[in-house]
């Protein structure tokens, strides 16, 4: 008994400890902003590797969730006649939920994984300390880059995610399935929202590029630097991004979309 | 320990260090004296915390007790950006070479001038091709690290490491797994940079042959303590025994061939434990 509550406490502490050292890291991060912004060529190149290089696996999972999302919608709203509806009711959940979740999680299994096990093999092949004792701040040169490519890849991600979703569920329901192509768009103009609907989606994405970006740099950056404790970081990487993006998008979404 | 060498020429100046790993204690109040100009080598067998002691010169880890002055500045005192300052006056060759990877052999060594100055391409052009050539990798400069032999790999980190110009090069066992050739190599030029460029060395190894070829002063570690130390011919001639077995690579003396365990004829007789 004694040693469960012993292991309860030892535990706490750890992960206290580990919560205060990702806060400071943070912060260190963050303060390397304007130094960045006078190089942007550091910035634009970890636009290409942690934004562009997610480009294709963004594509073709919103082309297929749109159109799962179109063939689910019309089976079930066909059973009362209201079909018509199909495209508010694609455009509507991607652009609140499935556009910035899925793709929040599809960026930490492509992007975050990427940048932890770059950032952990950095470290364990003393690429960091050598930074470190050529006098160029790693956390600055290295760390504040990805996290802005990460910040501002997000939501473009995002978007990106459901507008091909609309169009992936427009060709199943209005292709396949006969839904009027004009009344799928007009219904959907007519219902979604510019500032409930989008713009919300996007500060969903804008959080969630935020976390997923600080979890996956902190991951490689305090990982053991060992070949076995960079293959663990990847892991928590994606296991604890993935937590954040869902336990967020509820907190989320129960503040923006509570009160109607 | 030893305050008999007096520290007015030295660079480096190690006083009382103690600094502990867990419960294990890397070094026992030690002090050290690295002279201007010299190459002094510091020995010992694996870890026994050659590496930390770099790391402390450099002010990458912090003591718990004792002080490291480098260049007459208290290396823990220092404020963050005097620290930076310090640093681009000292080079640092690390073991693995620590070359960034996502960049080929020339990038590499103009990373540190980029970083800290405002020259124009065409001067920094010219400042890497001749640290290259210092090295004898001026042919390579499109290589990326992965396409590197580990010694070429520790030769484009020596020119990066030069880069600066520095007054002092932390060398951090430079001639572990090397082949013969790049062996020979490696100790050609850390000796003539350290003559010619009027540079200060401090070399980490555990390779008695070659360190004692080019140092000038070797200290050897062991259990957190100064050992021995001496020029390469007074180590040589040492009386103590541990240095003799360190110098000589007997399998057994001080340093017990076995690590420690209960009686052997026992162990064997005790019966029906897994272990």
């Amino acid at each position: 008994m004694i040693q469960i509550i012993q292991n309860l406490g030892k535990s706490t502490r750890t992960s206290f400890t580990k919560l205060g050292r990702a806060t400071y890291f943070l912060f260190q991060t963050i303060s390397g902003t304007f130094g960045i912004l006078l190089r942007p060529r550091l910035l634009l190149n970890q636009l290409y590797s942690v934004g562009v290089l997610s480009f294709l696996i963004i594509t073709i999972s919103g082309l297929f969730v749109g159109m799962v999302l179109g063939l689910q919608g019309y089976y079930t709203l066909s059973d009362f006649g209201a079909e018509e509806t199909l495209g508010v009711m694609v455009a509507a959940s991607l652009v609140r939920e499935l556009g910035p979740v899925v793709s929040a999680l599809l960026f930490a299994g492509r992007a975050g994984s990427a940048l932890t096990a770059e950032i952990g093999l950095m470290k364990a092949t003393e690429q960091l300390s050598g930074m470190e004792m050529m006098a160029v701040d790693p956390i600055k040169r290295i760390i504040t880059p990805r996290f802005l490519a990460g910040l501002i890849s997000m939501p473009l991600l995002a978007g990106l995610f459901s507008a091909v979703g609309i169009v992936g569920g427009q060709i199943i329901g209005s292709g396949l399935l006969g839904v009027d192509q004009g009344v799928y768009w007009s219904q959907m103009q007519a219902s979604i929202d510019f500032h409930d609907d989008i713009i919300n989606g996007v500060i969903k994405s804008i959080v969630f590029g935020f976390v997923a970006s600080w979890i996956a740099l902190f991951e490689g950056y305090d990982a053991i630097p060992t070949s076995e404790g960079v293959s663990r970081a990847t892991t928590r990487t994606v296991v604890n991004s993935a937590f954040s993006i869902l336990g967020l998008d509820f907190i989320l979404t129960a503040l923006m979309f509570g009160d109607n | 320990m030893d305050n008999s060498v007096s520290s007015q020429d030295s660079i480096v100046s190690v006083r009382n260090l103690s600094f502990s790993r867990g419960n294990k204690k890397i070094f026992d109040d030690i002090s050290l004296d690295f002279q201007r100009g010299k190459i002094t080598a510091i020995m010992g067998p694996s870890g026994t915390g050659k590496t930390t002691l770099l790391k402390l010169i450099g002010g990458q880890l912090f003591p718990e007790n004792g002080s490291i002055t480098v260049d007459g500045e208290d290396v823990h005192k220092l404020r963050r950006t005097e620290l930076y300052e310090l640093r681009k006056r000292l080079g640092m060759l690390f073991q693995s070479g620590a070359l960034l990877t996502d960049m080929n052999v020339f990038d590499n060594v103009a990373f540190p001038l980029r970083e800290h100055t405002h020259l124009p391409e065409s001067m920094i052009r010219s400042l890497v091709l001749m640290k290259l050539q210092a090295v004898g990798l001026r042919g390579a400069r499109t290589l990326m690290p992965n396409e590197l032999s580990g010694g070429m790999a520790r030769r484009v980190a020596l020119a990066r490491a030069i880069a600066l110009d520095p007054m002092m090069i932390l060398y951090d066992e430079p001639f572990t797994g090397q082949d013969p050739i790049s062996m020979g190599v490696l100790v050609h030029l850390i000796k003539s940079l350290n003559n010619i460029l009027g540079l200060t060395s401090i070399i980490v190894s555990h390779d008695v042959h070659d360190t004692s070829a080019i140092a000038d002063y070797i200290y050897v570690l062991s259990g957190g303590k100064i050992v021995g130390q001496g020029t390469p011919q007074e180590i040589q001639q040492s009386d103590s025994e541990w240095v003799q077995q360190f110098m000589t690579g007997a399998a057994d003396g001080p340093v017990h061939f076995h690590y420690p365990a209960k009686d052997y004829v026992d162990d064997l007789m005790s019966t029906g434990k897994r272990y």
